[in-house]
């Protein structure tokens, strides 16, 4: 469903007698197939954003060769956009002078969603995710839970094979993060959609994710199970440890 | 394109009827200031019989059909002028991940009645000049091309400006001159100004297709700068280049579009 073949990104930053390379991305390679639920971790500025924009469409890698649901998302960016859905914990993709309503019929022409089909999957997830209460209020006055879950339906209902989410439990509360949490393991579970999510949050990691894929100065430094995950770091008890293990282990390993 | 323009462009009228008192004002505010343009050019005539050799009803004529074709541009395609607050914002990823061309999703951004200010003014400074003239019915067929000939050069300036936006964050003031400032350059019959601005505007910005040369077809007048009878036929090829460097610039901007990052 997403392949990934020795990808890199690199940013020119500064100018002048400053300017510099900052390598994002480098030599990053892995496989995710259908159904699979993956979990991308990794600390602040070590390109997991990255990875997700080059996965979408929005940037393009610099060297390396990426497919998603069949399609190189650079040269075939709104081809692949029907196919998938994307989700920003940090920024919403929704219009944000918009009544939510509005988004999401916008979103049902531009994509082309049968209307019975609209209707029923936005009944579902109406109920799913409880927005009942303010699908009539502008999207820069919901608040942020509030527009989680407007972003969250809004990448579904054109219903996607993959779901690519960037930090999508970032700043909830910890209700609204359960019930995301519930929300993504359903969708997986029932209708299989593929979902690769990039978090900070452990627990989203441990409630969710088969597998695990950890990347740290813009490299993969680490894919397997959670089980795997806990084996790197034999001494070390809790999740956080064992990632914290790592994070401060894999420079040195290159 | 222009099923997606008209949905969305729909969708941003239909949000900004919830606040029509500003929009209207706008679009007021925008005829009236236009508006004053022809005053300024009344005045001139009130000194004088011709501004660069021609009457008033024929600069009236120039300064209508430039007018109509900018404000057509500037009302449909002239919000790409915005792209690089959109990239500083961050917004523009949400752009990408859409199944609808960015340029349209970046030019309907935001569609209210205070867009129509302008080309309303623009109409009425047409609708009252051409009557004024002594047309040849048989040159007429010219007014309609030459419109959407400015239209299309317009709207490729504007689209360059946007392509530069992806490289250069301040490009909007440097778009702007080419945009805002070629609309006013249009505004006057080209005598007014020098031979060598003249050739760099029929041969390099080809501003001289959006009024000049057709309308000198329509009102039959002579080459004052002597060039190429021809020329004045050219408007649509003009265009038409332009308009595919624009396109071809957009692609590229796109492709090295970099996004901010976290
Ligand atoms: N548009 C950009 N311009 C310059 N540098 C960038 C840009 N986007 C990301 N970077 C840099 O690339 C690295 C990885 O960033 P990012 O992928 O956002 O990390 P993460 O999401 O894992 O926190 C960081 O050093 C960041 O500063
Ligand atoms: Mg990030």
């Amino acid at each position: 469903m997403i392949e990934v073949d020795r990808v890199g990104r690199s940013f020119t930053v500064g100018r002048g007698r400053s300017r510099r390379t900052v390598h994002a991305v480098q030599d990053l390679s892995f496989t995710i197939d259908a159904g699979e639920f993956v979990g991308y971790l990794g600390p602040n500025g070590a390109g997991k954003s990255t990875t997700i924009k080059m996965l979408t469409g929005i940037l393009a890698p610099t060297s390396g060769r990426i497919e998603v649901a069949g399609l190189d998302p650079t040269r075939r960016r709104t081809a692949l956009a029907r196919r998938i859905g994307v989700v920003f914990g940090q920024r919403t993709t929704l219009w944000w002078d918009l009544p939510l309503k509005d988004s999401f019929d916008l979103i049902r022409h531009l994509y082309k969603v049968d209307r019975d089909d609209f209707r029923r999957r936005l009944a579902e997830l109406t109920d799913l995710l409880d927005l009942g209460g303010f699908m009539n209020t502008p999207v820069r006055q919901l608040s942020l839970g509030q527009r989680m879950r407007g972003d969250v339906t809004a990448a579904l209902l054109h219903d996607p094979a993959v779901l690519v989410l960037d930090e999508p439990t970032i700043g909830l509360d910890v209700v609204s993060k359960a019930a995301m949490r519930a929300f993504l393991g359903r969708l997986n579970a029932e209708r299989g959609t593929t979902v690769l999510l990039t978090t900070h949050d452990l627990g989203d990691i441990e409630k969710l994710c088969r597998r695990v894929m950890l990347i740290h100065h813009g490299r993969l430094g680490f894919d397997g199970t959670l089980d795997d995950l806990r084996a790197t770091a034999p001494g070390e008890d809790s999740i956080e440890d064992v990632v914290t293990h790592l994070y401060t282990a894999s420079p040195a390993d290159r | 394109m222009v099923r997606t323009y008209l949905l969305l462009a729909w969708t941003w009228l239909r949000a900004s009827a919830q606040y029509p008192i500003p929009m209207i004002t706008m679009a007021l505010g925008s005829f009236v200031l236009n508006g004053l343009d022809v005053a300024a050019i009344w005045v001139i005539f009130e000194h004088t019989d011709a501004l660069g050799g021609f009457g008033l009803a024929e600069v009236m004529f120039l300064y209508g059909a430039a007018g109509v074709s900018f404000a057509l541009a500037d009302m449909l395609f002239g919000n790409v002028d915005r792209l690089s607050q959109h990239i500083r914002a961050g917004t523009f990823d949400a752009v990408l991940i859409r199944p609808a061309s960015a340029f349209v999703q970046m030019t309907t951004d935001r569609f209210g009645v205070h867009r129509f200010g302008r080309m309303a003014q623009a109409a009425v400074v047409l609708g009252i000049a051409l009557p004024q003239l002594d047309l040849e019915w048989g040159r007429a067929w010219m007014i309609p091309v030459m419109i959407v000939c400015g239209l299309v050069i317009f709207t490729s300036i504007f689209t360059l400006g946007g392509a530069l936006q992806f490289l250069l964050t301040d490009a909007p003031e440097v778009a702007n001159a080419f945009t805002y400032g070629g609309s006013t350059l249009t505004q006057y019959p080209l005598t007014v100004y020098g031979g060598d601005l003249v050739k760099a505007v029929t041969f390099i910005v080809p501003l001289a297709f959006v009024n000049w040369q057709p309308g000198l077809y329509v009102l039959d007048r002579d080459d004052p700068f002597g060039l190429p009878h021809w020329l004045r036929f050219a408007a649509p090829a003009a265009a038409l280049i332009l308009a595919l460097a624009a396109a071809l610039a957009w692609r590229a901007g796109i492709r090295r579009y970099r996004s901010t990052g976290s």
